[in-house]
């Protein structure tokens, strides 16, 4: 797994940019994450990333958007929203989580 | 009222809820397995009816009549399996029990849940309103798959959409064989022409995995198939004959061809055992429910993150099977599944591809099962791929949901697989 640098912090990710390691994420560089995919983080942005950080420690995988919409209550219209396009992918980047299943 | 019961004196009792693909091959391996004397298995099913479900996607255009995909479940069980038929109320997997609909009950030692996933088209608003088999198909169900038939015999062409509700669905790749399938029939029929072909998914592009993505994309740009990727349905608009996502794009439609929400058994539900999608979570190496010590979950029932389809079910089955019996017995399980699975995907004209992939290692090019000489040929449409496919509905029903090894091994092999492809 190659090593970035992201505001000289070395973080591990995998081929697609993807964080690996959970502990190495922190707010600050979710913010950066967000900005390189053309986010700009709000209070509706957080909430969904740090419903997808709690959900990973208990689930060991990261929620899926119906998943997010279920128990995090955030509707999967409302992710469209908040994270254009491709909201499972967009959310789990940000978050420094793999991508959500269901993709199999 | 009891109708068997758990532990009488050192008799100890499974109950394998579905009798469908992995159902139906864990009661054959484990009734050679557990003692008769020692163990008792009951199997139960809401009919009396086996489904050869791969079959259903060729069913809409004249291959397959129902008969040939349709057989009695008890004859594919072995003596000294009960089969039990009766709709499943819940598990309550706190007392070990299973209750029927009709108020039956079954105690339970072990408890494998196999109770497969279905197609919910009530899920999506509008999908099964006013619209639904007129113009709006499903084809994993008989009932769909015939009326789909009688639709395409008719139709005289339009927009044909092809479109996936939600990941997983059973059979990941069946929408795309759909899709080359059709584009060949209305082919030959001398009305491609008056057909525009669009493929809807909710994934980035044609197939999940990135060789195999890149692979299948580009056949359906040259059979001049569009495709409407991240496209993620929000409610289908039966009067204007239009899709319509999270994202408020549009897709009209003359015929729509979908596969609904895919979920698993209601009752795995209302007993607290599922997630999101009425899928049990298991250990993904020994499917073994991550609740409970005593109830594992196969086949399509469970949440591994593998394709849902009978050959994962299969594969799974001999390193399950290891497992069981260690479990059972106290000792550790140490056969862990690697998540294999293999599907033909068939391509029109009488030819096919195959596909071989687990957890970790995506689909490659390459031979199939032997190194250089195949015959099977790995992400390439060929002919002997085709005959594969029809050929294995005989070796199903007479080899595989009886438990008799096949020639290919379980756990998935890099011998004859292409390494140096696309960097991904």
């Amino acid at each position: 797994m190659p090593v970035i640098e992201i505001q000289g912090k070395p973080v591990h990710v995998n081929e697609e940019g993807f964080l690996t390691e959970y502990d190495e994420w922190d707010e600050e560089l979710a913010a950066v994450l967000a900005q390189q995919i053309g986010i700009d983080l709000t209070d509706d942005h957080w909430k969904v990333i740090r419903f997808l950080r709690a959900d990973f420690t208990t689930q060991g995988e990261t929620p899926t958007t119906r998943r997010v919409n279920a128990v995090g209550g955030v509707g999967v219209k409302e992710q469209f929203a908040l994270f254009p396009k491709k909201p499972g992918k967009k959310m789990s980047y940000i978050a420094g989580l793999p991508k959500p299943h269901g993709c199999v | 009222m009891r109708s068997n019961g758990k532990t009488r004196g050192t008799t100890k009792t499974l109950v394998i809820l579905g009798a469908g693909t992995a159902g139906t091959m864990v009661a054959n391996k484990l009734r050679r397995r557990l003692p008769k004397g020692e163990w008792r298995i009951t199997i139960v099913d809401r009919d009396d009816t086996h489904l050869y479900q791969p079959g259903l996607l060729l069913l809409p255009f004249g291959v397959y009549e129902p008969k040939d995909l349709i057989k009695p479940r008890d004859r594919f069980l072995p003596k000294g399996v009960d089969l039990v038929l009766g709709e499943i109320d819940r598990v309550d997997a706190e007392a070990d029990t299973v209750t029927l609909a009709d108020g039956r009950a079954l105690d339970y030692d072990y408890l494998v849940i196999a109770s497969g996933t279905s197609p919910r088209p009530e899920e999506t608003p509008g999908m099964a309103e006013g619209e639904w088999r007129r113009s709006i198909f499903d084809f994993f169900t008989l009932d769909g798959a015939v009326a789909l038939r009688e639709k395409l015999a008719t139709w005289e062409g339009g927009r044909l959409v092809v479109h996936i509700t939600e990941m997983p669905i059973k059979c990941p790749v069946a929408p795309l064989e759909f899709t080359f399938l059709a584009d060949a029939f209305f082919e030959e029929k001398k009305m491609r022409e008056a057909v525009e072909i669009t493929y809807v998914t909710p994934l980035e592009g044609a197939f999940t995995k990135p060789v195999a993505s890149a692979h299948l994309g580009s056949m359906l740009e040259d059979r001049h198939i569009a495709v409407e990727p991240d496209f993620y349905v929000e409610h289908i608009d039966p009067a204007s004959k239009t899709l319509v996502s999270m994202d408020e794009r549009e897709v009209p439609f003359d015929l729509l061809v979908t596969v609904p929400l895919n979920m698993g058994a209601d009752f795995v539900a209302r007993s607290g055992l599922g997630d999101e999608l009425n899928y049990v979570p298991v250990d993904k190496g020994t499917l073994l429910s991550t609740k409970h010590a005593n109830i594992f979950a196969l086949g399509d029932a469970s949440n591994i993150p593998a394709s849902k389809a009978g050959s994962v079910a299969h594969f799974a089955m001999d390193s399950f099977v290891e497992n069981f019996v260690d479990h059972i017995h106290g000792r550790p399980m140490h056969h862990l599944f690697d998540g294999h699975a293999n599907c033909f995907i068939e391509s029109g004209h009488g030819k096919g591809l195959l596909i071989d992939f687990n957890y970790d290692t995506e689909p490659l090019p390459g031979v199939y099962p032997y190194p250089r000489v195949g015959p099977l040929g790995l992400l390439k449409e060929t002919r002997a791929n085709h005959w594969g496919k029809l050929g294995f509905r005989h070796i199903y029903w007479t080899m595989l949901l009886r438990g008799i090894p096949l020639p290919v091994p379980s756990l998935m092999s890099m011998a004859g697989k292409e390494t140096a492809g696309p960097s991904t």
